[in-house]
């Protein structure tokens, strides 16, 4: 399909299917509904605290296997927990912010820029 | 007690067992069930996309616009989250989407094996997914790919801790990633095998939890679409940031 890309006819084509589609296409019924209602909810709540608990444990990992190496224990551990903790309170922060940007995002968790 | 075990535990469904004991070097490398049911889904994935499409016909009929519809989806979404430069990995995501969707769909069959309610698939997944993506990044940009982990004008005093807290975050990708889909297939289908734990316990009243099996066998099919195309998109969005570099 992207093969034929030096065409200009079906460039056109491309182009002018879009548009037709922009103007006709009624809004869809199940955009952004699946994010909503209270399982939708639940499952960005869950989402959201994935998201803490991950980087909590690899900074708890992460620590571990350094304390081990090092010999540190415990310290390195709970430097690396607290930087684990606020990776995950960031990563939550972004996930939130792009939840609420768009309540569609739950469906698609894109951010383009 | 008895009718309990009759209906069996509902954790009883995740068991894996060795069919054909194999042994390499010491390590266990037997044919389990989960095997069975990852070559039955790419079996399954194969000969229906091959069937589908083995006119080819210029109007498609049903099959074949299913294969279309599934080949589109995952190009749009690839070329929408990646740009031009996702083309090369398209195959690889495809795959990914693909296995994963069958995994989770065919593992709602009953007595089927779900290959995704084990944390180690989802994790071999995820960190494949990671790994190839940083190697990725690594060779696109080499030194440069590091500034993904340090936000622009940022005062030095405070840039060294970011780094690790980016780093740290970057590093809970995988978790992530393998987690989610782990976990909501292992709660779907623990949830399914109470309730018809309920049906076969209640006797006659157990029309109610069957009734609600079924309604709850349409949220898990959607949830077993849904996660399979969170975890595609997430990859997408992991190579687009090591592709362009870019928060």
């Amino acid at each position: 399909m992207t093969e034929d890309d030096n065409l200009p006819s079906l460039k056109d084509f491309e182009k002018r299917l879009e548009a037709t589609r922009k103007r006709t296409a009624p809004p869809d019924p199940h955009e952004g509904s699946a994010g909503r209602g209270i399982s939708g909810g639940l499952a960005q709540a869950m989402r959201v605290g994935m998201e803490m608990l991950a980087a909590l444990l690899v900074g708890l990992a992460l620590g571990w296997f350094l304390d081990e190496w090092l010999g540190t224990r415990p310290w390195l551990m709970l430097v690396c927990l607290l930087f684990g903790m606020t990776a995950g309170i960031l990563n939550a922060y972004r996930v939130s912010r792009r939840l609420m940007q768009d309540p569609a995002a739950f469906d698609h968790p894109d951010e383009k820029n | 007690m008895t009718v309990a075990h009759a209906a069996g535990s509902p954790l009883e469904q995740f068991k894996i067992t060795r069919l054909v004991e194999m042994e390499v070097g010491g390590l266990d490398v037997s044919f389990t069930n989960s095997a069975v049911w990852m070559v039955v889904v790419i079996v399954a994935i194969s000969v229906s996309l091959l069937f589908a499409m083995r006119k080819g016909s210029m109007v498609p009929g049903r099959g074949q616009s299913v294969a279309e519809l599934s080949y589109e989806f995952v190009a749009n979404m690839v070329r929408d989250n990646v740009g031009s430069a996702g083309r090369a990995y398209f195959p690889f995501i495809f795959s990914l989407f693909m296995f994963i969707l069958f995994a989770n769909i065919l593992g709602l069959i009953p007595y089927a094996f779900t290959v995704t309610s084990h944390i180690i698939v989802t994790f071999a997944m995820a960190i494949t997914v990671f790994l190839g993506v940083t190697v990725i990044g690594l060779i696109k940009h080499r030194m440069r790919f590091f500034t993904l982990f340090l936000p622009k004008g940022i005062p030095m005093v405070i840039a060294p801790f970011l780094v690790i807290i980016e780093l740290f975050s970057y590093l809970a990708r995988p978790i992530t990633l393998s987690l989610r889909l782990f976990a909501n297939m292992m709660a779907g289908h623990t949830l399914l095998k109470v309730f018809g734990g309920f049906v076969v316990a209640l006797g006659f009243l157990g029309i109610g939890p069957f009734v609600f099996i079924i309604a709850l066998y349409g949220l898990e099919l959607m949830v077993a679409f849904l996660q399979a195309y969170v975890f595609a998109i997430l990859t997408c969005l992991y190579l687009n940031d090591a592709l362009h570099l870019h928060h």
